[in-house]
């Protein structure tokens, strides 16, 4: 085949205007592309933002102060969620103490310690995975270890366990990506100083971490407070009428754990209970829970996008 | 002089801005301005200026022929807005919102101006091709690498492609070596041949000007002698404008080379004038190896 | 059943969207809309169950004749919707992680955007984006509270998404409520269904994991 040059007219030839054509047709094609995928995302995120929208609108209207402070009652005009928030609170803190510290330990493990290989290979395999877990898992995993295994009861501190467990892989990653973006150099220099790996890990890692791993903790906490299929399985109650002891007593040592091992009630589980409800009424402070819920999930993932985002600036110098 | 993680709708291309050489320069001869060309032209660069969006101005007057199937060269120290003219030739600164162009890029023979206002920028890629730093080949196989610039003129023919797909490659040297592995992915093939394959693709549609940005900036030393034969080769059949950061290798290729310095045209003329007798003290000093 | 509602919603929904956010969007859009869906995400599935029951089946009730209270077409609607964010955010990443040199070889040679797109940016990302569907389609297959308020837990085997059926999530959910005695077989029955889940899911995230560690290698 002969190998064909051409002339200095070659590309403007006859062909090109065809050329031309076809190129000015794609042109006007991406006009039509341009405002279909304007419209679908508005499509997308108008129907979002409805559906929020339409439980705000439901649901305000009840929010008070008596609303947050009555127990739930078999009358919808009287009932409350006091014992739903003060349980999401309870069971978070004891999902914060189990979750972070090990979560973060972990992650510090395995980035600064673990020795790459298979090993390290099929953990991260495993973490990631996990991630992957449905919930509900979870919550039989916890029936059956923490509730019958050890014999814990349907407790504060079993489902805060079993929440733990859930975010751990969410705190873990998160720490992993954190200490990973460090940029080596802070690292090197402080070996070159002579610190060992204790102190370089201690004064140097885990400072520049530390806006990363907040925000995978509060990411992980948001998602827990939402989470109710794992709650229900290890058999929370959906009717509560009284609080756990207060942690601060009067009398000496003045702290005091009984709450850990009292049954309880969460924010979802009371939603999902007054949603399954039949009477309208119920439906209306079932929607007035998830604006609580939402407004509690909203404002931890805006704080952790918004630490995310002084964190994307603060390296860009 | 692109950064792969920055993005197309950025306000602006990442560049590298002059930095003055750190001896003490005091020299202020003027830019010499290039001679009457003898040879045919296919391009005239007249009175040229770019402005990045920032109002940063990395191209200042410059005037250049560029010699019909020749090869002309762009030299220059790092930050010298080489890479930025030669961009200016397809119109690639047209992706990014708010540069500006001024003066103008002449095609010959029709005398059109590139980047007047009645050109569309889409269609003077068309017409002027463009092979980059890294090779960058599709996530396809070779053979819809190398036809990709085809189908976007409407081309739809089977025959024709494959004839031209084949022409193409020949043409570009890389024949021999893919011709069983068509079908293959383009990321199979080596670095010095994925850069033959990219100008494979940029040769395909038949461009008037072939321009080639660093072209073997990422390659290791044969597969740079395979581009550089390639080049010379190449010049026999398709104008090709080089920007090289390697001035023996513009010396090598070249029939014209351009000396550029913190955005201005130093001096132009004949590749061997320029190395053996440069007019210009920075073009000297820049040959010499004073700084670069 | 419901999944292929999903992927039926989620899909073509999430991958124009990414598209737009990707190729399309001035920095300004895309700088709102992301952070807007990582919001979004953080919305508790048990609301998704609200939205299921209160909002979509009453309304779709005025143009569906036959349209139970508890179905399977609202669930499937309204999962797709719920993993969208999720969706569009990861592949969207997928793609905007295809180098620009590419995107300006597909430019030099005279493309039009949408040919960049889909010539270019889709098969150069393809691997990450089908990643972010399958590990979005995990998470809907795992999802309890959506199915467990609006499908019903009715052991019921239809092809018609008028009606409600109980899914694996929901049967556990339901067996639960129930206060399920240790050792009987309704605990053990939630046991083996659980880990039937496990499985289904792990299968998924393997395969997405898989795909999208290819992704990263490859550039």
């Amino acid at each position: 085949m002969a190998v064909t040059t051409d002339g200095p007219m070659g590309a403007a030839s006859k062909t090109n205007q065809e050329a031309f054509d076809a190129v000015s047709r794609a042109q006007k094609k991406d006009i039509l592309f341009a405002t279909g995928g304007l419209i679908v995302m508005a499509i997308a995120m108008t129907l979002l933002l409805t559906l929020i929208g339409d439980l705000v609108i439901r649901g305000a209207g009840r929010i008070s102060a008596d609303f947050m402070t009555s127990y739930p009652s078999r009358l919808p005009q009287r009932a409350g969620i006091l014992s739903a928030w003060v349980g999401t609170l309870y069971v978070m803190v004891v999902t914060a103490f189990l979750a972070i510290p090990i979560g973060v330990a972990a992650g510090l493990y395995l980035e600064e310690y673990a020795k790459k290989g298979w090993l390290s290979n099929f953990i991260e395999i495993n973490v990631s995975n996990l991630a992957g877990v449905p919930s509900i898992v979870y919550g039989l995993l916890a029936l059956g270890l923490f509730v019958y295994g050890f014999n814990l009861g349907k407790t504060i501190l079993v489902a805060g366990m079993t929440l733990a467990l859930l975010i751990l892989p969410i705190v873990i990653v998160s720490t992993r990506e954190a200490v990973r973006s460090i940029p080596k150099i802070i690292k090197e220099g402080a070996y070159g100083l002579g610190a060992d790996q204790w102190q370089v890990m201690w004064n140097y890692v885990i400072p520049a971490a530390r806006p990363g791993i907040l925000t995978g903790a509060i990411v992980g906490l948001s998602r827990a407070i939402g989470e109710t299929a794992p709650i229900i399985t290890i058999g929370a109650l959906t009717f509560i009428a009284f609080l756990p002891p207060p942690p601060v007593t009067g009398d000496f040592p003045f702290l005091s754990f009984a709450w850990l091992n009292e049954g309880f009630t969460v924010l979802p589980i009371q939603m999902f209970n007054w949603t399954s409800r039949p009477q309208a009424d119920f439906h209306t402070i079932a929607a007035t829970t998830g604006v609580v819920l939402i407004a509690l999930t909203f404002s931890l993932n805006g704080i952790a996008i918004w630490i995310r985002y002084r964190l994307r600036k603060g390296y860009r110098n | 002089m692109v950064d792969d993680n920055m993005t197309l709708t950025k306000t602006n291309t990442a560049k590298v801005k002059a930095v003055e050489p750190d001896f003490d320069d005091e020299d202020t001869t003027p830019p010499i301005k290039p001679g009457k060309e003898r040879e045919p032209l296919r391009a005239r660069i007249e009175d040229f200026s770019f402005f990045y969006a920032d109002g940063f101005q990395a191209i200042k007057n410059v005037d250049m022929p560029i010699l019909d199937r020749k090869v002309t060269a762009i030299i220059g120290p790092s930050g010298c807005g080489k890479s930025t003219l030669l961009r200016s030739l397809n119109r690639m600164h047209d992706l990014y919102p708010g540069n500006r162009y001024e003066g103008r890029v002449i095609l010959e023979p029709e005398g059109e101006n590139l980047i007047g206002p009645e050109s569309d920028p889409v269609i003077v890629r068309l017409r002027v091709g463009m092979v980059f730093q890294k090779p960058n080949p599709f996530p396809k196989t070779i053979y819809e690498n190398v036809a990709a610039g085809l189908r976007v003129r409407g081309i739809k023919k089977r025959s024709m492609i494959d004839e031209a797909v084949e022409n193409a490659l020949r043409r570009a040297a890389i024949w021999d070596e893919v011709k069983d592995k068509l079908n293959g992915s383009a990321y199979d093939l080596s670095g010095g041949q994925q850069q033959r394959l990219c100008i494979a693709r940029g040769l395909a549609p038949n461009p008037e000007i072939l321009l080639l940005d660093e072209p073997t900036s990422a390659l290791d030393p044969i597969a740079t002698a395979k581009v550089e034969d390639l080049v010379q080769e190449l010049s026999e059949s398709v104008t090709i404008v080089i920007v090289t950061h390697n001035m023996q290798q513009a010396a090598r290729v070249s029939h014209r080379t351009a000396f550029m310095y913190m955005g201005e045209m130093m001096e132009f003329g004949e590749t061997q004038t320029i190395f053996t007798n440069p007019k210009h003290p920075r073009t000297e000093n820049y040959i010499t190896g004073r700084y670069g | 059943m419901p999944d292929n509602l999903i992927m039926f919603i989620a899909v073509p929904f999430g991958l124009i969207m990414a598209i737009y956010l990707s190729e399309y969007a001035r920095p300004a859009v895309r700088e709102t809309v992301k952070p807007a869906l990582e919001m979004l995400e953080a919305v508790p599935t048990v609301v998704y169950g609200f939205f299921a029951l209160l909002v979509m089946t009453p309304f779709l009730q005025n143009f569906i004749p036959g349209l139970k209270g508890i179905n399977l077409l609202v669930p499937g609607i309204i999962l797709g919707i719920m993993i969208l964010p999720y969706v569009v955010s990861v592949s969207e990443d997928a793609m905007r992680a295809v180098p620009n040199s590419l995107r300006e070889g597909g430019y030099a040679l005279g493309m039009a955007k949408w040919q960049v797109a889909t010539r270019i940016v889709i098969p150069g990302a393809f691997s990450g984006i089908t990643a972010a569907f399958i590990l979005g389609m995990s998470r809907a297959v795992g999802e309890t509270m959506v199915l467990a308020v609006a499908a019903g837990q009715n052991p019921n085997l239809t092809w018609d998404p008028r009606e409600g059926a109980a899914t694996i999530t929901a049967y556990i959910v339901q067996m639960s409520l129930g206060d399920v005695a240790y050792g009987t077989t309704a605990y053990e029955s939630i046991f083996a269904v659980g880990l039937l889940l496990f499985v289904i899911t792990l299968a998924f995230n393997v395969i997405g994991f898989y795909l999208r560690r290819k992704f990263r290698e490859a550039y």
